[in-house]
């Protein structure tokens, strides 16, 4: 990257936002598999990272994929992968390794309808409770999402910045739409926004480095394949050495330790937007490109004087339970806006105080909500018919 | 030699069965290792699930631990990031060739510089004696109790067809000549394959009426053969031993280089 001090201002696909904050972070490795509506991410990295000192490999499928960003972070380099709906599912697999080990690395899902082949070209937000429980077994992960091709920039960032913080795989959800949609890119010089560099151990070489042995602030400070310690890493339930244990009091130990790292933190995690919540008394929810519906519809109703605002999520898990439970509490009617069935509506009903007020408005044949779609549910609601 | 240097000695004793290959394979190993005065630091085992995958926790390299079939995948990142490490990949049959079989083929084709060492004892042994794409037809198995009427096939073939540059077989009972086909194959710039036809006494030989360990050892003696000798050419029945590729290709992760460098020019 060049060290430039003015920004540099593009129009590009959301995709490409996504790589581009993924090389702002610090992006090294890249290995992925073609598949549409994620394809671009792949494509740009595969000209842009050699340029940028990284390395970048097509696999012969998603599983190779994700397990390839697990050894490339382990030796050393930031690394991500990229695929959409059926590849998800592929890489669940690997995503528990990386969770089990903390290995950071970065997950990005742009999402189309399913299950299965689904829609390949159209845009969903099916995926919310996979890229929570995809994988098997009791853990937490970090989901974030955005609706601009700005915010694709700046969330990917983000992502890179938790993934090396806490040891994490985080998944980046976006959606066709958010992908796809062209917008104009303003790319700080570097430096501006901030990068979490990997914390990397000072334990001198021939001293006994223990790489699951957490320091007095939970992190775990990393030391690269290659480097002066080498260490056992396990998917197995593991002991301070990383090696297989069966102790019960050491896989409480763990398991705790990675519920905890992330649960206890959803309130840090927690990125949002808002827009006239203060004094709405219909709120609505929204994330991704169904959050660009909701902010027409809200913009449009503000201008004719009615109390209505817009809560953005940009994190979907950890759950932002405090924060939803604070935005709603004026609300008379909350209104969850996405495509799916109704995947954070579920999340929202459970904390909010009148979960009988909460209101769904998706769209599930692979179009876009509109804020057409989201006006004749409120009139409804309301009591105005269609 | 002192094999204490190269293990982690606190982790000891290992949970292999009584009389199990393995350990055979894992003491070649360490000589090929030692022999060849490669410093601990700059080797990396990366293993998948199983019997053999265990082989990771012993050594005194980096080490990977990783998934069901997935070592080699795991590994190219590794080697993509540092290719100056040694990196060698100990892999069941089960785990190489059935669930890990589509990443051994590409790992072949690419001709990324590694060790591949196949710890063949045709059987899933972890998981208590099921059949494996290498048993062959006709074996007794946990999962096969009227015999197994699934073909094997010859994973050196395999590897030539995929593109592997370097291809070897040899047995547990052939000791000295693993290591030397692991200096080879550690000295081979390249995709390298080592299967090693290794004893499962537990599962394979018990259900199986192959005997013990030293009955099984004798079968690989009596039942195999050099490439290129006479006991061979005799009786086409025997299994082949010995270096059956060893060719020069262009390697992966420098034909990488070449590209970063590329890419900076345009």
């Amino acid at each position: 990257m060049s060290h430039k001090t003015t920004p540099d201002i593009c129009f590009v696909q959301g995709n490409e936002a996504c790589v581009r904050g993924a090389l702002y972070a610090g992006l090294r490795f890249f290995a992925g598999y073609p598949i549409t509506p994620s394809t671009e991410i792949a494509e740009h990295l595969a000209e842009q990272l050699p340029r940028a000192g990284g390395r970048f490999i097509q696999m012969e499928d998603e599983i190779a994929s994700m397990c390839a960003v697990c050894g490339a972070s382990l030796a050393g380099a930031k690394a991500m992968t990229a695929t959409s709906g059926p590849g998800f599912s592929l890489k669940q697999e690997a995503i528990g390794y990386a969770v089990m080990t903390e290995i950071p690395c970065v997950v990005v899902n742009v999402q189309r309808a399913g299950p299965s082949t689904g829609l390949a070209t159209k845009v969903a937000q099916g995926d919310v409770n996979q890229a929570r429980w995809g994988t098997h077994g009791d853990h937490s992960i970090v989901v974030l999402t955005a609706s601009s091709v700005q915010d694709v920039f700046n969330v990917t960032i983000e992502a890179f910045n938790i993934a090396e913080t806490y040891r994490t795989p985080v998944i980046l959800l976006f959606d066709e739409v958010v992908g796809h949609m062209r917008e104009k890119l303003v790319i700080p010089p570097e430096g501006e926004i901030p990068v979490v560099q990997r914390l990397r151990t000072e334990v001198k070489p021939g001293v006994n480095y223990h790489p699951y042995l957490p320091r007095e602030d939970g992190r775990l400070p990393m030391s690269d394949f290659g480097g002066a310690h080498r260490y056992n890493v396990t998917g197995l339930y593991h002991d301070i050495w990383g090696f297989p244990t069966e102790n019960p009091e050491q896989v409480d130990k763990l398991i705790h330790h990675l519920v905890d790292k992330l649960e206890n933190r959803a309130e840090k995690l927690a990125l949002w937007k808002e827009y006239y919540v203060e004094d709405a008394e219909h709120l609505l929810i929204s994330y991704g490109s169904s959050a660009r519906s909701a902010r027409h519809l809200v913009e449009t109703r503000r201008a004719k004087g009615d109390r209505i605002g817009l809560l953005e999520l940009q994190t979907l898990w950890p759950f932002p339970a405090q924060l939803v439970r604070e935005k709603t509490a004026k609300a008379k009617n909350i209104f969850m806006v996405e495509m799916n069935m109704g995947q954070v509506l579920a999340q929202v009903k459970q904390v909010v105080q009148r979960p009988d007020r909460v209101f769904l408005v998706n769209s599930m044949d692979g179009q876009m909500v509109t804020p057409a779609d989201i006006g004749k549910i409120m009139r409804v609601v309301e009591g105005r018919g269609f | 030699m002192s094999v204490n240097n190269y293990i982690r000695e606190r982790f000891f004793p290992h949970l292999w069965c009584p009389g199990c290959g393995h350990g055979t394979i894992l003491n070649a190993l360490l000589r090929t290792v030692e022999s060849l005065g490669i410093d601990k630091s700059n080797m990396c085992m990366v293993s998948g699930i199983g019997c053999s995958a265990r082989i990771s926790g012993y050594v005194d390299f980096h080490s990977m631990h990783s998934m069901h079939g997935r070592a080699l995948a795991c590994a190219t990142g590794i080697k993509m990031i540092k290719p100056e490490l040694n990196v060698v990949v100990p892999m069941g049959d089960g785990d190489a060739m059935a669930i890990g079989g589509n990443h051994f083929i590409h790992a072949c084709r690419r001709n990324i510089d590694m060790v591949a060492i196949i710890m063949n004892n045709r059987i899933y042994g972890m998981t208590g004696g099921q059949y494996s794409p290498l048993s062959g037809s006709g074996i007794l198995a946990t999962t096969a109790p009227y015999r197994s009427i699934d073909r094997e096939f010859d994973a050196t073939q395999l590897a030539m067809g995929a593109g592997a540059t370097f291809v070897a077989r040899t047995t547990a009972f052939h000791v000295k000549e693993i290591g030397s086909l692991l200096k080879k194959a550690f000295e081979h710039k390249g995709f390298s394959v080592v299967e090693v036809l290794t004893q499962c006494p537990t599962y394979f030989g018990r259900k199986n009426k192959f005997g013990g360990p030293v009955q099984m050892l004798e079968w690989y003696r009596d039942n195999t053969a050099p490439l290129g000798s006479k006991k061979l050419e005799e009786n086409s029945d025997l299994i082949p031993r010995g270096v059956f590729r060893q060719v020069d290709a262009p390697e992966y992760c420098a034909e990488y280089a070449k590209i970063v460098e590329k890419a900076h020019k345009e």
